[in-house]
């Protein structure tokens, strides 16, 4: 490894302490791992082990209790896991993307407006932003009459696609994937597998929980798996030169 | 040394009605509003053998200034001969030994209730106005206390407010007598309910005005060549009242503040509201030797 | 473990990457009301362009906060200050009775909950937002018109009733004339106290869209106060959770929902899911 990681996860440890109950529940401990970029990175383990719950931490939705995530932004390096709320913010506006399972649809907003939002707190023009959004809920598979529908009313399947294209849309420097494919049809698994390929070809690192990792499989650089914490580097010689 | 020595003879009254600290006080207070042109201040209004309302206020500033040699005029709404405006006249000669005058022009005090007079006055003389109701803030602001507050951060947006309502409302601005005005660009006073026609004859007058509120206990002043402004929006001219086409049946003077009389079958009849200014006229036309002085309007346009 | 973990010790990390100095920023602020210590040693900071929100059951004190930060009040103790382009005022607390209102007349934007605090009920809806362009010294009739009119319509408020009482408008409508009113300067701040507390869930949804999309579009730096946890999940970046008015907790709004760690932010979210 001739680069320092773009992402150095070091000890980190989440505990839920739930006051109500009188007890602490340990999500994960010690949980070190480096990251570069353009690496994708899968996380296993079975339910409970702790997946979201580590991208959440990384995300800092969770706060860790303890460890550190140094994290190379455009910035200068950051432990994220130590870093004031407003330095996330920040990074989350400008450098992090998180993609959930759900999108947080507002009542009365286009899905072309969701989608073009990002762009547009990034200070894209208003054109260029809705000709981009419409760009990606095409390469996702909403079709043309969707576009200027309210998201909160269409299925779930619809819905998710709509919520990866505005994840997806600004090319981020670190991407975490939190079950992104789950309810997707054939051909929006598709488009994903291709964006978060040229993502990954921009040399955006990714970190990914997936129900199926049969989808991404020829993405993957490395996996750690969570019930047994142990990095397994088996396909890290092939991927390695994105750098 | 006896006291009679030492004291005046007895006096039903002193000299001009109140008494001298009554007279002391007031002095002070006209001349701090003669100090803070428009700020209004208050007094101790005095007992005068007048109910309140009556032009109590602008009585006690006119028997604070007036002096043996003075010359008194007091008109009501522009009219030498009304009962009040006669009464208060006499009154004023009777405790001061002033002299009395119909005669804007040969007066050193006009006591006036809505209006001043058409013949533009001098430096040397003194317009008292009767005030009602001192605070211009009183329509938009009912709490006295907040009002001062407003008074003092020369907060006077909800003025303007109100004119705004009444050009959304009406189309034009509705607001007719005591025109609030700002006062040397300060503070904003009512100009006790003259019409609109009267405001801009204060506006840099050489005469002094008092503004004085028996009832209201307050009294304001402008002084000479003060600058007095009714609020307007920039793109909303002042407009005076449309009377510079009418005349006088009586004594065919035009170009001047008239009075409105109904007729039978309909219509009206205008009569100059100035009446000594009429009679005047009446006189010149008849060949007497009278004098009518400059007027700040000439042909319906004012001029001074 | 060194480090001190705990979320106060989070609180207190300092920025390292945000260039941008805050703009509001209150310290150790505290104030009693006869026997009640309705804020304790407060410290608050916002920075340009966000939504800080404020959560707390009634009486916690998150009002009152709102109130010293539009300066209605002053502590008994504490500072205030406000980063405004091209001038220092220092601790605003120290400012003058007229200084105060001057600056918030022009920096400060303020919607409450109930309608009657902020606007003049018989008065047409687009002379309230004229109004505040009359105190900052406009006085053409056709300029306040057109601005007035603009800052309804970026309010969302349709304009063929413009002229309209907001007696005769429904509380939504009314709580879209308050926010024309608010932003009619583009003021640096905007403080929202319940802003949608009372109105219809539907309109409530429509009148805090309109909020998100003035957020985003002219990048107005809010703090808003709600004891609806929903609201502030909706608009904030970040959130202050108060109780008997001390800040007990704060954070990143999804962090502070997601994973709260103060026992009552933690029974306050529990009780709403």
């Amino acid at each position: 490894m001739t680069s320092t990681p773009l992402l150095r996860v070091d000890g980190l440890t989440k505990t839920f302490r739930m006051y109500h109950l009188d007890s602490m529940l340990h999500a994960f401990e010690g949980v070190s791992f480096d990251l570069h970029e353009g690496e994708f990175l899968l996380l296993r383990g079975h339910n409970g082990a702790g997946k979201s719950t580590l991208l959440r931490t990384i995300w800092r939705s969770y706060l860790p209790v303890g460890g550190h995530v140094w994290y190379r932004s455009n910035h200068g390096e950051i432990d994220l896991a130590n870093a004031a709320d407003v330095d996330i913010a920040l990074l989350r506006r400008e450098e992090i993307g998180f993609v959930t399972q759900f999108l947080n649809a507002r009542p009365r907003v286009a899905a072309q407006d969701i989608v073009a939002e990002p762009l547009l707190l990034a200070g894209t023009s208003q054109a260029e932003a809705l000709d981009q959004a419409r760009h990606w809920l095409d390469q996702f598979g909403v079709r043309p009459e969707l576009w200027r529908a309210y998201p909160s009313t269409f299925s779930g399947g619809e819905q998710q696609k709509v919520n990866l294209a505005r994840a997806l849309i600004l090319p981020q420097k670190l991407l975490l994937l939190d079950e992104p494919t789950a309810s997707l049809d054939v051909g929006a698994r598709a488009a994903l597998v291709r964006r978060l390929s040229d993502l990954k070809g921009q040399g955006v690192a990714i970190i990914g929980v997936f129900h199926h990792p049969g989808d991404v499989a020829q993405l993957i650089t490395r996996e750690i798996n969570l019930n047994t914490r142990v990095v397994a580097d088996q396909s890290e010689e092939e991927e390695n030169v994105a750098l | 040394m006896s006291l009679s020595s030492l004291t005046k003879p007895w006096s039903a009254t002193s000299y001009g009605f109140l008494d001298a600290s009554a007279k002391r006080e007031l002095r002070r207070k006209m001349l701090k509003a003669i100090a803070v042109p428009g700020c209004q201040m208050p007094y101790a209004s005095r007992e005068v053998p007048m109910a309140r309302g009556w032009g109590t206020g602008g009585l006690q500033v006119t028997l604070t200034l007036v002096n043996p040699t003075s010359v008194v005029k007091v008109i009501d709404q522009g009219a030498d001969d009304g009962v009040n405006a006669a009464s208060i006249r006499r009154f004023i000669s009777r405790v001061s030994g002033a002299g009395e005058t119909w005669d804007t022009l040969a007066a050193s005090i006009v006591q006036s209730r809505h209006r001043v007079p058409e013949e533009v006055m001098r430096e040397d003389q003194i317009l008292v106005l009767q005030v009602p109701n001192p605070e211009p803030l009183r329509g938009v602001e009912p709490n006295i206390s907040i009002a001062r507050q407003m008074h003092a951060d020369a907060d006077y947006g909800k003025l303007w407010l109100t004119l705004y309502e009444q050009i959304v409302r009406k189309g034009r601005i509705m607001q007719g007598a005591g025109y609030p005005s700002m006062v040397n660009g300060r503070h904003v006073m009512t100009p006790s309910p003259i019409p609109r026609w009267d405001v801009p004859k204060l506006n840099m007058a050489k005469h002094l005005t008092f503004l004085s509120a028996g009832r209201e206990k307050r009294l304001f002043a402008v002084p000479p060549f003060t600058r007095v402004e009714p609020l307007v929006f920039s793109d909303r001219p002042y407009q005076v009242e449309h009377h510079a086409d009418l005349t006088c049946r009586r004594s065919g003077v035009s170009g001047y503040f008239m009075n409105e009389l109904p007729v039978d079958g309909g219509g009206s009849a205008f009569e100059v509201s100035d009446s000594n200014l009429g009679i005047k006229a009446i006189q010149q036309a008849e060949g007497a030797p009278v004098e009518i002085g400059k007027t700040w309007y000439r042909n319906g346009e004012f001029s001074a | 473990m060194s480090l001190d973990m705990s979320p106060a010790a989070l609180t207190r990390a300092e920025p390292r990457l945000m260039r941008a100095e805050p703009l509001l920023t209150m310290r150790d602020i505290s104030k009693t009301y006869g026997d009640v210590r309705a804020l304790r040693h407060v410290d608050a900071t916002v920075y340009p362009g966000e939504v800080m929100g404020i959560v707390g059951e009634s009486g916690s004190g998150k009002s009152t906060l709102l109130r010293m930060m539009n300066l209605e009040d002053t502590p008994d103790h504490g500072d205030y200050t406000l980063r405004l382009p091209n001038r220092d005022d220092g601790n605003l607390f120290d400012l003058t009775r007229y200084e105060r209102r001057m600056l918030c007349a022009r920096h400060i934007g303020i919607v409450y909950q109930n309608p009657h605090l902020g606007l003049l009920m018989k008065h047409s809806s687009s002379g309230n937002v004229a109004e505040r362009l009359l105190i900052a010294g406009e006085r053409s009739f056709e300029v306040l018109r057109a601005k007035a009119r603009e800052a309804l319509d970026a309010s969302e408020f349709p304009l063929s009733r413009m002229d309209a009482r907001p007696i005769e408008l429904s509380g939504g409508m009314q709580q879209r004339v308050q926010l024309a009113k608010a932003i009619a300067l583009e003021p640096a701040l905007l403080l929202l106290d319940e802003p949608t507390t009372g109105l219809d869930v539907s309109v409530q949804a429509l009148v805090l869209d309109t909020l998100k999309r003035l957020q985003r579009d002219r990048k107005i730096t809010m703090v808003l106060v709600s004891h609806d946890l929903g609201v502030i999940r909706t608009m904030a970046d970040r959130v202050m959770v108060m109780r008997h008015g001390e800040v007990v907790e704060q954070g990143l709004a999804d962090q502070v929902f997601q994973d709260p760690q103060h026992p009552y932010t933690q029974q306050l979210v529990h009780a709403k899911l």
